[in-house]
């Protein structure tokens, strides 16, 4: 009897979060994929159905064309950009530097604060009437020009920048720690069968650092996908509606706009998006894992 | 020993019995009014209230024109616990009322004779189905040009009355070196600009293309005409006005870096707050072309449908919230004018005064119509719809013709 109990323990102690996992993640999901096909507005109503018409009138919307744009742009760049800072940060500090301690501190510090903490510094160094523009025009440099933020066009860079800024050190612990996991004698082995910087760099340690790579994008990918709270920080959206990204998209016609149905196609739409990128990489892991 | 335990159980008894006496003389209000001159403004129905022997429960939750509190407000009903009342604008209150969840408040209505002291185009928010549900406590008037006296002055300016006069004003003060025109770029303050040239090309536009959405109208040589203004206005604004918000817009006018804004009469607030008084320091006109009609915004408390042992509370709450000393108060702090018509216009400033004789006049010549940008329009998802446009043709290099092309379609796609 104590010895059923005592096998079924690690069950037991799980189950209590599995239900409220499964409720509430897996729970809501299906209720926002069945909200979708309804016609709701201000209230969740499932007494009519209305098919794919949510999802027609998202791709029809100019506003998601903007942000689907916009996440191209963003997710692109913010992974390509951090993962690329994140390499070289990592690769220099590994040289066994002095003071590495406070410089790793220094680099990993951003992640340390919220988003929204960043796109507020960040909309004031930015911003031209107060931020950098106006530094430099007080120190002499009359002509200088950073007003991205209040350009239409550049505007979703300024996203891309503060989020480079606030992420690129948790990349370079990420590929950091693969570095150090590099068992020297490997390299040694290497070097000693003729192969040079670059061949151990293409060969030895490139190769040790695809587990970093691939949690690095997922990671980074995801976040992406979500990111809400510095655009909202940092732009308010703006100008005009410029910078939206699909996750203000969401918020907007959910609750402030009374479209919950149209809302919740784009939370759809956005989960899509998270699995394409996610699944793949769940079943690499887990295959390896076999 | 037996004295303690009943002297315990008495004391529990009273607190059971005194539970459901406290909650029958109680409101809980839900409001975004959480700036300083706000909050005195409610605090004076609090007091009222509280004079009554009614307690309230103040839930006020501040940010994004009340979208936060109309995200929580929606929780709460939806959890099947409302509030007795709660702060929304006219379209809301009409939605909510569709939705069937607002009280009826015909019995104090009639008392205090709202039918007769309420503009008709208010009360077609506050009622429906011919039944009270809301109480309308102020009318902002979206449409005002507020405008820097000393800089006026000294360029020998006047306060412009068409169009022509407005952009001349501003060559004169680009000129200068000041910003012309200050503009916050926001989706809702563009909206209150372009709301007010669309009633200063015709108020009958207004009526066919904002209050209707006819198709043909906004695709009319008018709408495309308010584009072409809107644009001819962002070129006498500064390069920084992108996400600006309105306070810091209305105080480049007030400490002279802008000479003129089109902006509600909230503005005062800030003037006042400077130390300044409307109409002397910082000029006040409505927007040139709109003289003769009125685009208004109201605040309403929204009573819920709460059972009968709160009514009586809502009922007194209402009845005080329409008192014509209440209206007089919070007024003079908000900076609007009041919703009952029969308060006298004494004590308020020159701009507000103007406000009041134009609301009478208005409504005479059935010029009264509510304000698209401030949620009295259309219903949200289709006033956002409008915003969408006119944010982006304002924010981009968008011809005034596919423009208004732009704004059938997304009109027809948001109904």
């Amino acid at each position: 009897m104590l010895r059923t109990i005592r096998n079924w323990m690690p069950q037991i102690a799980l189950l209590p979060s599995l239900i409220l996992v499964t409720v509430t993640v897996y729970g809501f999901i299906a209720f926002t994929i069945l909200l979708s096909f309804t016609g709701s507005r201000m209230f969740p109503r499932f007494s009519q159905w209305v098919g794919f018409e949510q999802y027609a009138r998202v791709w029809d919307h100019p506003r998601w064309e903007v942000a689907m744009f916009n996440f191209a742009v963003f997710g692109a760049l913010y992974i390509l950009l951090t993962l690329a800072i994140g390499v070289a940060l990592a690769i220099f500090l590994d040289q066994k530097i002095r003071a590495e301690g406070v410089l790793r501190t220094i680099y990993l510090y951003p992640m340390a604060l919220s988003f929204i903490v960043t796109g507020v510094a960040w909309q004031w160094i930015m911003s031209p009437d107060l931020g950098l523009e106006r530094a430099m025009r007080i120190w002499g440099w009359e002509s200088f020009r950073f007003d991205w933020i209040k350009d239409n066009d550049l505007a979703i860079y300024c996203v891309v920048i503060a989020g480079v800024w606030q992420a690129s050190g948790f990349v370079m612990a990420l590929f950091l720690a693969g570095l150090r996991g590099i068992n020297d004698e490997i390299m040694s082995a290497a070097r000693i069968d003729g192969a040079g910087p670059f061949q151990v760099y293409r060969w030895v340690v490139v190769p040790a650092l695809r587990p970093a790579l691939m949690t690095a994008i997922v990671v980074q990918g995801h976040l992406a996908i979500k990111s809400y709270d510095l655009v909202v920080a940092l732009t308010r959206g703006g100008p005009g509606y410029n910078t939206e990204l699909p996750s203000t998209f969401m918020y907007t016609f959910t609750f402030a706009r009374g479209e919950m149905a149209m809302g919740a196609a784009s939370a759809v739409m956005m989960l899509i998006m998270v699995s394409v990128l996610i699944v793949p990489y769940l079943y690499s892991e887990l295959r390896h894992a076999d | 020993m037996n004295m303690k335990v009943s002297t315990a159980l008495g004391g529990l008894l009273a607190l059971g019995l005194a539970a459901p006496v406290a909650a029958q003389d109680s409101v809980e209000v839900m409001h975004w009014w959480t700036s300083g001159g706000e909050g005195a403004a409610v605090s004076v129905l609090k007091d009222d209230l509280e004079a009554q022997g009614i307690s309230w429960q103040d839930m006020a939750i501040a940010g994004g024109a009340g979208e936060a509190a109309m995200t929580a407000l929606r929780a709460r009903v939806t959890a099947g616990d409302p509030p007795t009342s709660a702060q929304m604008l006219g379209m809301t209150v009409r939605e909510w009322a569709q939705e069937g969840f607002l009280g009826n408040l015909d019995e104090v209505a009639a008392e205090g004779n709202w039918d007769d002291v309420v503009p008709p185009a208010v009360q077609a928010f506050g009622k429906y189905d011919g039944s009270w549900v809301a109480a309308p406590v102020n009318i902002h008037r979206p449409h005002w040009v507020w405008a820097n006296a000393e800089l006026f002055a000294a360029n020998d300016l006047t306060m412009p009355e068409t169009w022509d006069e407005f952009f001349a004003a501003a060559d004169t003060l680009e000129a200068a070196g000041v910003i012309p025109i200050a503009v916050g770029g926001q989706p809702w303050q563009e909206a209150t600009i372009w709301e007010a040239v669309v009633l200063s090309i015709d108020p009958e536009l207004y009526r066919s293309a904002i209050i209707e959405a006819d198709p043909e109208a906004l695709a009319s040589d008018g709408i495309v005409e308010s584009f072409d203004i809107m644009r001819r206005i962002r070129g006498y604004a500064d390069d920084n006005f992108a996400g600006r918000d309105w306070n810091l817009t209305t105080a480049m006018v007030i400490n002279g870096e802008a000479g003129m804004q089109i902006m509600g009469d909230w503005a005062k607030g800030e003037v006042v707050a400077a130390g300044l008084t409307p109409g002397e320091e910082i000029l006040c006109a409505v927007v040139p072309g709109t003289q003769g009609s009125f685009l208004f915004n109201t605040d309403f408390f929204a009573m819920f449908d709460v059972g009968e042992e709160d009514r009586a509370a809502q009922l007194a709450m209402a009845e005080a919230a329409m008192s014509p000393e209440f209206q007089e108060t919070f007024n003079l702090a908000k900076g609007s004018i009041p919703a009952r018509t029969d308060v006298s216009g004494e004590n308020f400033d020159a701009c507000a005064q103007q406000s009041m004789a134009d609301l009478a006049e208005a409504t005479e010549a059935d010029q009264l119509f509510g304000s698209l940008a401030h949620g009295h329009g259309q219903p949200p998802a289709v006033q956002a719809a409008f915003l969408d446009v006119v944010t982006q043709h304002f924010n981009s290099d968008l011809s005034s013709e596919d423009a208004a092309q732009a704004l059938v379609e997304a009109v027809a796609a948001a109904q």
